[in-house]
Order: C-alpha cells, then structure tokens, then sequence
C-alpha cells in the first residue's frame, strides 16, 4: 500500500533553540539566519509584524523565505541555469526577539526568474496554533508593471491583492520594505496552496 | 522545462485542518478565507539544499551534543526510519531539525515556566541529513509529558518535534512524533485535530532492531513527504 503524507503539526511555542538558536541567544550553531548577502547586489530589509484575529502581534512565529538571487536564479539543481554559489536563497526568523514582535530579514532583491512573473519571495509561516503552515508571496510596490501582468496577482481579486504586495519605506536604514501578514479580518493576506 | 515534474497535492485527509477550536490556538490565528491555488513554477519547484556538510559530528546526538558535565538525565532512545515520498521513493540528503523538552518535560526556553528542573547536560536541539537510502537516526533521551494551559489539567503526549525540507518548498513539513501507548494521545486537541485515520502515522514504533542491546531501546518513525506527480507541468 502506499504511503500517505505524514500530518503536519504545529511548530509550537519553543521552536526557538531548534530552528533559530543563535537569534535566541543559544550557544548552538543556527542554519539559517535573517541575513541573505550576494556580491554587488544591493542590501534590501524587510519588515513586518504578524497579526492573529484580535490584531494583536504574534511573538512565536517563524517566517523562512525561498527567494532568486538579484539575477533571478535559484540555488538549487531544479534551476537549470545554475546560480550565484554564494547566495543560498534561504533565510528564517522568529518574531520573538525585537520589539513590537516585528520580523525583519536583510536580502537583495530577486530577480524576475525569466518566466511571465514579477520578482517575488515565497514566504513559509509557522506559528503555535497553526496546524500547517501556510505560504505566501512577498512582491515589490515599485514592481508596478510587472506586478500589473504577473499571472499570479491578477487572478486576484482588487480588495486582496496588495496584501502580496511589500510597500517601499526607505529610511536611514537604506531601502526597506514593509510587510505585514494577517492571520484574519479585512486584511486577510492571500494564502497558497500549491 | 517541460521535463519538470511537478509535486502531488498536500493531502488533506492526512493533514488536520487549521480551524480545530479543542485547541484553543487555532480560532485567532487558522486562516478564515480559502486558500488561493498557486500554479507549480521554478519557485514551487525549487527549494533549500542543505547536505551533509551542513551538520556538525554531534548534532545527531543530543545526548553528547550539549553535555557539560556528564550525561543527560533520563532515558536514552534511539530515533531513526526512513524519509519516503507517497510512490514510495526514499528522499534522500535532505536536512531533519528536531527539538524536544528534556526527561523532566521542560523545554530550555525563557517561555517556558513549567515547573520542572532544566537539565544542565541536555539542550534538546539536534539536526541531520538523510542518507542516500532516505534514513535517518538520532540519539537523544525520552522527552516527558508537560502541561500547556489548553484547557483544565491539559497535559501534552511525550512528543518529539520534528522539521524537515525535501526537494522543494512545497515539501516543507513541521510535524511531531509520539510514542507508541502513551494514554495521552486520547486527550491531546494536538494530536486528535489529525484525521482520526491518520493519526497514527505520527506515532512511533518500537523497533527491537533499532535498539542496542545493553545501552538504547530503539524508536522507528518513518516519515512521507509529498510525491511526484505523473504529469509534466508547465512552466
Ligand atoms: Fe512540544
């Protein structure tokens, strides 16, 4: 007989010397860090806090991000086209180590991958009370005309699309993007499944 | 790309829905609106790679990992079994995370103020990579029961979590495993929001084979992630 999917479960609320030790303060080596670097790509952040239904902040959840390197290339043998080897495309963080519960991750901005999409980042959402986790997609506001014809964004409907959508909010920091995820209400941001 | 096989569905008869209101988590924070079906492009189809080399010598044994002292307290287990996909396949060279409370039901985390002592020897953390035959084993030491606040005299099943990757994203999978008999599983919302038909797969065997005589009873939990499809996409 064959096997059947193993049930997802909860990540629950102590993930944090697992999954992200070093942003913990846990003297044990972490994997994956909130930083993504690649040579003579520009630094970009990206913030956001996490809202449950009430619209408090979530403070134990764990976003990880799958993104192209700046020339729209994944590391990852599926990616025929080879990849930049210093920028593995992968990065995690806990929403329990700055204040206001806020994520923040340090990355270059993706390229388009070559097909009819807009640059965009697949964000990976774990939290206590989360049975699966959900996925959803970053995209850039000053992407305006990609966005316009990405396949994706346009089968959805006016009223939720900019939930995909990271707004630009340079400060002294450099180029940020702001992006909030909303578990529920009006602002529920659209999740995959895929 | 037109060779690029894409990957079965996630299998919801397996998977517990997110709204489970027994565990009073889930009715503020399960999403409320369906979820959007994405097509499979190189996004969904790619995925973090991380071999052999990404774990250190210990990290499959939290017995040794975190000592200090001397060893851990509790009992010693081993925890092994294969990676497979839903055809079957072993998946091999892909990263497993686990992490877990210590013999005595505390996790080492400031969150944690359940009152039972932290064990200096024990960090509870461990990681490794899956062999080219999709297996996998761990060293570590029975995890206790713990009380979570749920709902009156809630008190979670011995439980191990576990993390894993697979060749792509939509492989991601955070799950636990149990042990087998534990009266626990009966009154666990975690454990029964799964699909009354699927919850034992989250529960581990006892494996005489596994065990080594004289120094660990062994644990098997095999673990299936999502499967091909037949298919070609396109992209
Ligand atoms: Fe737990």
């Amino acid at each position: 007989m064959a096997p059947k999917q193993t049930p997802s479960q909860t990540i629950g609320p102590y993930f944090s010397y697992g999954l992200t030790p070093e942003q913990y303060g846990y003297d044990y080596k972490q994997l994956a860090g909130n930083e993504m670097s690649e040579d003579g790509a520009e630094r970009i952040t990206i913030r956001g806090q996490v809202f449950d239904g009430n619209g408090d902040t979530v403070r134990d959840a764990v976003l990880e991000l799958w993104q192209a390197d700046s020339q729209g290339r994944y590391a990852h043998p599926g990616d025929a086209r080879g990849s930049n080897s210093d920028f593995g495309g992968f990065a995690r963080v806990g929403t329990g180590t700055l204040a206001g519960h806020f994520y923040e991750f340090g990355t270059v901005k993706p390229g388009a991958i070559g097909d009819d999409q807009a640059p965009h980042i697949t964000v990976v959402l774990f939290m206590r009370g989360l049975l699966n986790h959900v996925y959803t997609r970053i995209y850039f506001s000053d992407e305006a005309a990609a966005n316009g014809s990405d396949p994706v964004l346009t089968q959805i409907g006016d009223g939720r699309r900019d939930t995909l959508i990271a707004r630009r909010e340079d400060g002294a920091d450099g180029i940020v993007y702001r992006f909030d995820i909303h578990m529920q209400g009006d602002r529920e941001t659209v999740f995959f499944d895929a | 790309m037109s060779e690029t096989k894409g990957f079965a569905p996630r299998d919801w008869d397996s998977h517990p829905p997110y709204l489970h209101p027994d565990y009073g988590s889930t009715p503020l924070r399960a999403p409320t609106k369906p979820l959007v079906i994405l097509p499979q492009s190189l996004s969904e189809l790619t995925g973090p790679v991380y071999g052999q080399d990404a774990v250190g010598p210990l990290d499959h044994d939290l017995t040794r990992a975190a000592a200090k002292t001397g060893e851990p307290n509790g009992e010693r287990i081993i925890v092994a079994g294969q990676v497979t996909d839903e055809d079957g396949r072993p998946v091999p060279n892909i990263l497993l995370e686990v992490w877990q409370p210590n013999a005595a039901g505390r996790y080492n985390h400031a969150d944690d103020q359940h009152d039972a002592p932290i064990d200096p020897n024990f960090l509870g953390a461990g990681r490794c990579v899956t062999d080219d035959d999709g297996h996998y084993r761990f060293i570590t030491i029975k995890p206790g029961a713990y009380p979570w606040g749920n709902h009156f005299n809630a008190w979670r099943p011995n439980h191990i979590h576990f993390s894993l990757f697979g060749p792509s994203i939509l492989t991601r999978l955070i799950t636990q495993m149990y042990f087998p008999g534990d009266p626990l599983l009966g009154l666990d919302p975690i454990f029964n929001g799964v699909p009354a038909a699927s919850r034992d797969l989250l529960v581990s065997k006892l494996s005489i084979e596994l065990s080594e005589p004289e120094w660990a009873l062994g644990y098997e939990f095999n673990i299936c992630l999502r499967g091909r499809m037949a298919t070609p996409l396109e992209t």
